[in-house]
């Protein structure tokens, strides 16, 4: 089946509805979602938005800017960081007028909590930056959004499935995608696509991140033959529920609760004396690792304690109310009365399919444009994060760049002329679906899934070696092998979410090999990519984009990119 | 520990008639009941099928009936629920293929209650004020998932299919309570139909399938009272 929209965005989260609520007055828009409305991950978002709002205390956008830089460990363009945190402060009063629920200070306005990494001029002390509802502030947001695209009444593709980028003659010309409920291949001809599909956590087998966050946008973008940036900075999350990955917001520490160890110490001191347990995540995952590699792991074990108890009842209650209750259904333990164990959880990809601040797609170091492809939220690269996100900064990232994408695209729409759509486009991603879909060979794709998760996590985690990174190299060559001979049980067309599963694992298979080439190449360590054979940053050789592409062979190939210094030279990074 | 899980299976390719699947699973005392679902479709059976995503209970797609019970496939432990697991799709809205059902209707009936803020007074520069007391007023209904546990639960759904149902009133609550919002009495109108608040018959199933322990009835009590009242 054929469509034609001016503007077609892939994806339900935060960015593709604020994209579609700026799209939907001035071009017919059509939102292309694997999953139901309000299902997707940004509803899983919890400890706030940040925004230098200064509603209980002095704050200013140019110290969430040099926090956020310094936090990326110099590594984001500070033309895209300074719009960010600009722009963030419309964008809290945007989503409050639109009657986003916020937590209240007793006057009434927004109430803003600490996080990690934000500070008081420039490195002085923790500072109340982050807005949020309770602890499920990208809950309020999701839902607030959607809200409003109902009251705009924007068409929605739910659960469709994005196949592949159609890119004819240099431009964007549309997608194609498979509804799930039918198994109909389905081409959407567009002057322009906004890509807003977000991360891929579950290339890891230990993940804050939701079963459909498998990066299939930045798949389909490696396949289009599009280069992606900086996929070598993976967040591992601090504070994950032990084993189970489920994520713990950093609005914890920013309440008071603190790590221990083993000895009941509070390390966090020791690595980082000033911000101590809210320190940027990087560092605080890196610590944690030490402190169990020490033997200081509870028991011994491959796990450390969150202290939420002096916090006492009424605070935990009614500030955290979610991720206690996480905490009492899958551990079966009282936050207030006891420790909660905790460890690192894969939780957030900084690189992603590289753009300029319009959210525009690149195609190159010279940042060469794709005319009428977009893409914004975790699946794009501005780069805001660099090395290293900070807390609460996802959540403005999705709304300011999904903004800016859609205002770009509403005029581009206006001002293009329909690109050809040639006969025949969508056969390639047909003939794939059908060769899955009735495949025979002796290998159950959730097995190779399963195997690949558990090889991420062993050797391209937090700590990484030379040694560990050929290991996956080598490894990712057997995982390709075996995902060549799977079988499906279910051969049939509708909800084959069988099918479903081996189409996101091919796609995770590329983006592995993509995150395991880039961290090989890079010998230094910056934010989140930390090398134990090169443990200094080295601003000389790596303070540089890298942007990295699947060949035809098969093999992947590097180009690197400047980073934008305005305000703020590159310095050493304590805390 | 070794588990049986009964699921009642349709395939709409093959099927006529549903019928009980019995497959034996290997899991952790302390594992979701998705996980052990997730484990026959990854290792036993492929073609099993069902919705889910976000594995804690936030995203709302895994709602089904477990033993009777209409909850969260990812918010229940296998250890709490006996050796033989029953597992149907949510009662009330049609089946598509064994336990995913057709969530159409439900979104239509959310959407008819206007589940959107609503204000003929333009914002001010910042953000509108609101007192911690006012805020608190609606803050159990803005956990709603929209799984759909509530609705398909409700013997007045059941026996209506045209009733709004819970989750369509609870987010209307969210709306009518808050001190900001001007669309309360527009809500009302429609809350007071034929199908609106009035097919609730206090029967209190919804309150026992939310899995955020939303206070349902209490919720549909004060849209009630409003309605009576003329005023919230």
């Amino acid at each position: 089946m054929n469509h034609r929209y001016d503007a077609v965005i892939v994806g339900a989260g935060g960015a593709g509805l604020m994209a579609a609520l700026n799209l939907c007055r001035s071009a017919r828009v059509a939102v292309i979602s694997k999953l139901y409305p309000a299902r997707s991950h940004t509803g899983a978002a919890q400890g706030g938005i940040g925004a230098a709002l200064g509603n209980q205390e002095e704050d200013h956008w140019q110290w969430h800017m040099f926090d956020t830089v310094k936090g990326s460990d110099y590594l984001a363009d500070q033309d895209a960081a300074e719009i960010l945190c600009r722009e963030a402060i419309e964008t809290v009063y945007e989503l409050e007028h639109w009657g986003l629920p916020f937590s209240r200070t007793a006057d009434g306005r927004i109430a803003q909590r600490t996080f990690g990494g934000h500070t008081r001029d420039c490195g002085k002390a923790s500072v109340r930056r982050s807005c949020y509802s309770a602890d499920r502030t990208g809950h309020m947001i999701l839902q607030t959004l959607y809200q409003q695209c109902i009251q705009n009444h924007i068409d929605f593709y739910n659960e469709f499935f994005l196949l592949d980028l159609l890119v004819h003659e240099g431009r964007s010309v549309g997608v194609v995608a498979i509804s799930l409920a039918t198994g109909e291949i389905h081409v959407f001809h567009a002057k322009a696509v906004l890509l807003a599909t977000g991360g891929c956590g579950r290339v890891f087998s230990i993940t804050s991140n939701a079963h459909a966050v498998t990066g299939d946008g930045m798949a389909a973008a490696l396949r289009a033959g599009l280069p992606l940036e900086d996929m070598e900075f993976y967040q591992f999350h601090p504070t994950g529920i032990c084993k189970l990955g489920i994520l713990l917001s950093e609005a914890a520490r920013g309440e008071g609760g603190v790590l221990r160890n083993r000895d009941g110490e509070r390390f966090m001191e020791q690595y980082a004396p000033t911000l101590q347990d809210l320190a940027p995540r990087d560092m605080v995952a890196r610590a944690m690792v030490r402190e169990i590699r020490a033997g200081r792991g509870i028991d011994g074990r491959d796990f450390l304690h969150l202290d939420l108890t002096h916090l006492g009842a009424e605070a935990i209650e009614s500030k955290l109310p979610d991720i206690s209750g996480f905490v009492r259904t899958y551990l079966g333990i009282d936050p207030v009365k006891e420790p909660i164990p905790v460890q690192p959880t894969a939780h957030y990809m900084m690189g992603g399919i590289p753009t300029d601040v319009q959210a525009r797609v690149v195609i190159d170091p010279q940042n060469t444009v794709l005319p009428g492809l977009y893409a914004a939220g975790e699946c794009a690269c501005v780069s805001v994060h660099g090395g290293n996100r900070l807390g609460t900064n996802s959540l403005v990232d999705i709304l300011v760049f999904g903004r800016r994408g859609a205002r770009h695209a509403a005029q581009f729409v206006a001002d293009s002329q329909w690109p050809a759509l040639p006969p025949g486009i969508e056969d390639g991603p047909r003939q794939r679906i059908e060769k899955l879909r009735t495949a025979t060979g002796q290998e159950r794709p959730a097995a190779v899934l399963r195997d690949l998760q558990q090889m991420m996590m062993h050797n391209v985690a937090i700590f990484r070696t030379a040694a560990e990174l050929v290991a996956a190299r080598d490894a990712l060559g057997g995982l390709r092998q075996r995902y060549r001979q799977i079988y499906l049980d279910d051969h049939g067309v509708i909800y084959n979410t069988e099918l479903l599963l081996a189409l996101e694992l091919g796609g995770l298979l590329d983006l592995a090999e993509v995150i395991v080439h880039s961290a090989l190449a890079r010998e230094e360590s910056r934010g989140a990519h930390f090398r134990e054979d090169f443990p200094q940053r080295d601003d000389a050789n790596w303070l540089k984009h890298t942007l990295a592409r699947l060949g035809l062979d098969g093999g992947v190939q590097r180009e690197y990119k400047a980073v934008v210094i305005t305000q703020f030279p590159p310095q050493e990074r304590k805390y | 520990m070794r588990v049986t899980l009964r699921i009642q299976r349709f395939n709409p390719e093959k099927d006529q008639q549903p019928w009980w699947g019995e497959y034996a699973a290997e899991v952790e005392p302390d594992e979701r009941l998705l996980d052990a679902l997730y484990y026959v479709k990854s290792y036993v059976d492929g073609t099993l099928t069902f919705r889910h995503s976000c594995v804690h209970g936030v995203c709302g797609s895994d709602a089904m009936r477990i033993n009777g019970r209409n909850t969260l496939a990812c918010q229940v432990l296998v250890k709490n629920l006996g050796p033989t697991i029953t597992i149907e799709p949510l009662p009330g809205l049609r089946v598509v293929k064994d336990l995913l059902v057709d969530m159409e209707r439900f979104f239509e009936l959310y959407q008819s209650i206007h589940p959107y803020f609503i204000s003929y007074s333009p914002p001010p520069e910042k953000e509108r004020l609101q007192t911690p007391r006012d805020r608190l007023r609606f803050d159990d209904t803005t956990r709603c998932i929209l799984c759909a546990c509530c609705t398909s639960s409700c013997p007045s759904y059941w026996a209506n299919p045209d009733y709004v149902g819970p989750a369509a009133i609870v987010n209307a609550h969210r709306f009518v309570f808050d001190s900001r919002d001007e669309g309360a009495y527009e809500r009302l109108e429609i809350l007071g139909s034929r199908d609106g608040v009035w097919r609730c018959r206090t029967i209190f199933n919804c309150v026992e399938a939310c899995p955020r322990n939303i206070q349902i009835t209490r919720a549909i009590t004060e849209v009630k009272n409003a309605l009576m009242a003329r005023r919230v």
